[in-house]
């Protein structure tokens, strides 16, 4: 057989024939997510006149967008969801306790290398980090999953990166990703699967995976994709039973394009309003004062990541003009975090650490920003308005670096206060 | 399809399309109230039934949220012309039966033009100044899903 892409093996796969760049297919979904807007999922599925869904198993809901309800409108749509699930008796409903959605699904041993899944938000590309395919879709088109276990796909061809050199302590994932969409432009991945290869993500955690995964959607990627490797092994160990596969590309298969980047002395990126491709080295923007920084996110809220702002926060206190909001991505992220410590050692240094979810990341409640605030985030996206007032602005970086402006007040990088 | 034409710039996100502040309102009416507001106040107050927006790369770049092609929908919008869509919207816009046409045309139209639109023969007209335009029409099941009013519709036909 011809070389294949990852993207055309887990398409042929889904699909049951040999697929090429371009083709338009029904594939067979493995696994299908929805949160909050499972709400407006069902109200489609309803119109769809199907009299259950097609795989219970298949279906992983939860909420996390606006937890405990922030609204009684929100408060509204849980209790229909709750309801449904009820009704149809789904196995996987972890109601508002878990965390986000793309950190509970791979801690739940849902996600294994090689499946198909989609879900209803766009940071769907996340579980990528396990070697999975999988992508954001929108509500109508999960009732129809629902009803079907079908879904009409176009197969994505495939931008490959080729990551070289070795980071610099303490230049970490995101600043990867935000380098790559800096340089892709925020639809230079558009319709493409991104593929990171190479020295630097080898020697990258799973965590730090996500962020790349999770991320390739703001340069437009269909799903990024990282391979298995022990590292993946080790963290499905404990949380699956199931056996699984790596589904590996072809290196000899045809991309689109290949891109070799050496990262070598990268600095750490920030992101500057109001776009995610308004990326540039933190030194060039160092003193642009702040009034709040977020910690937490799909993107940047584990483990890993609360463990990188400790370090740097360790022992010292943020000025009282910044607030400095924690958000765990997950209840096993909290756990760890408040059994090792690093909680207490947050909160002493100045953090307000809220429960686990979405938080203030898009903007619907613990803590939005007035007209002329600035915010320093761990988050994935610094449109116009996305944390509170039009007026505000939203920057985008790593932990370590959001830990470093919370503490001088301003925008600083984080290899000068470590 | 033909309609007034409202044009936008690159990179219209779906944050400006339907800000995130009014998704907890699962009515998509009161939703349109507030399309493009942080972009265009006067957008969701003037716009007309059947108008059409012209824009350029990378519309609806952002969030999944199908309210963006709703709110648009049910603010009257009859279709949206872009040189270029963020995967999901196009998806979702031609899921829930808002055309999407993906063409170049913003040297074409001004603020305010007639547009005409046949989306079956790929033809864009500028009725008010003369100009034409001709594009790739979508592939036949994707215009049957628009025909039937999204894919609610044409899904149901299934379970019937
Ligand atoms: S943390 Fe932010 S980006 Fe991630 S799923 Fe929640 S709202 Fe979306």
């Amino acid at each position: 057989m011809a070389a294949m892409t990852f993207a055309q093996k887990v398409l042929s796969k889904a699909s049951g024939k040999e697929v090429h760049p371009g083709d338009v297919v029904s594939a067979n979904i493995d696994l299908a997510m929805s949160h909050e807007n499972a709400a407006l999922v069902l109200r489609s599925f309803k119109e769809i006149g199907a009299k259950e869904v097609w795989d219970p198993e298949k279906i992983v809901l939860l909420f996390d967008h606006r937890v405990p309800a922030n609204t009684t409108k929100a408060a509204e749509g849980h209790q229909s969801v709750r309801k449904f699930v009820r009704a149809e008796g789904l196995p996987n409903f972890y109601d508002l306790r878990e965390g986000i959605c793309h950190q509970v699904l791979p801690e739940k041993g849902h996600v294994l290398p090689g499946m198909l899944i989609v879900g209803t938000d766009s940071h769907t590309t996340t579980y990528g980090a396990l070697g999975a395919f999988s992508t954001g879709i929108g509500a109508t088109e999960m009732a129809a999953v629902w009803a079907t276990g079908e879904l009409w796909m176009k197969v994505p061809s495939t931008f490959r990166f080729n990551l070289t050199g070795k980071l610099e302590d303490p230049v970490a994932a995101k600043d990867v990703i935000l380098h790559l969409i800096g340089e892709m432009g925020a639809d230079g991945c558009d319709y493409r699967c991104a593929e990171f290869i190479g020295p630097v993500v080898d020697a990258m955690s799973v965590s730090g995976r996500m962020t790349m995964c999770n991320m390739s959607m703001e340069m437009g990627a269909k799903a990024g994709v990282t391979f298995p490797d022990e590292r993946t092994r080790d963290y499905l160990k404990g949380r699956t039973s199931r056996q699984w596969e790596p589904l590996l590309s072809d290196m000899d298969a045809e991309v689109e394009k290949e891109f070799d980047m050496d990262l070598t002395g990268l600095s750490p990126q920030v992101a500057y309003p109001h776009s995610v491709d308004n990326v540039k080295p933190v030194e060039e923007m160092a003193g642009v004062p702040v009034d709040q920084a977020v910690i937490g996110s799909c993107t940047n809220g584990r483990a890993e990541d609360l463990l990188a702002a400790e370090r740097i926060l360790h022992g010292r206190r943020i000025p009282d003009s910044v607030r400095l909001i924690v958000v765990p991505a997950s209840r096993e992220v909290y756990l760890w975090a408040a059994d090792s410590g690093t909680l207490s050692s947050l909160v002493r240094s100045g953090a307000i650490v809220t429960n686990p979810g979405c938080g203030p990341c898009l903007g619907a409640h613990q803590g939005l920003l007035a007209p002329g605030e600035r915010c320093i985030a761990t988050t994935n996206r610094n449109f116009r308005g996305r944390m509170g007032s039009p007026e505000s602005e939203v920057y985008l970086a790593s932990p370590a670096t959001v830990a470093a402006s919370a503490l001088k007040g301003q925008i600083a990088d984080p290899r000068e206060v470590l | 399809m033909k309609g007034k034409v409202w044009k936008y710039g690159d990179h219209v996100n779906t944050d400006v399309i339907i800000p995130g502040r009014y998704l907890d309102d699962y009515d998509v009416k009161n939703m349109a109230r507030h399309a493009m507001e942080d972009l265009d106040p006067r957008f969701a107050k003037d716009v007309a039934y059947g108008d059409i927006i012209v824009a350029g790369r990378n519309f609806g770049c952002g969030s999944s949220r199908e309210q963006a092609p709703l709110a648009l929908k049910h603010a009257g919008v009859g279709a949206v012309v872009a040189s270029s869509f963020a995967r999901i919207f196009y998806r979702n816009a031609i899921n829930i039966g808002l055309p999407v046409v993906e063409f170049n045309a913003a040297d074409m139209f001004e603020n305010g033009d007639v547009a005409l639109i046949n989306l079956e023969k790929g033809v864009l007209i500028n009725e008010t100044n003369g100009r034409t335009g001709k594009f790739v029409p979508l592939p036949d099941f994707l215009l049957e899903i628009l025909r039937e009013g999204g894919l609610v519709a044409h899904s149901a036909k299934r379970f019937r």
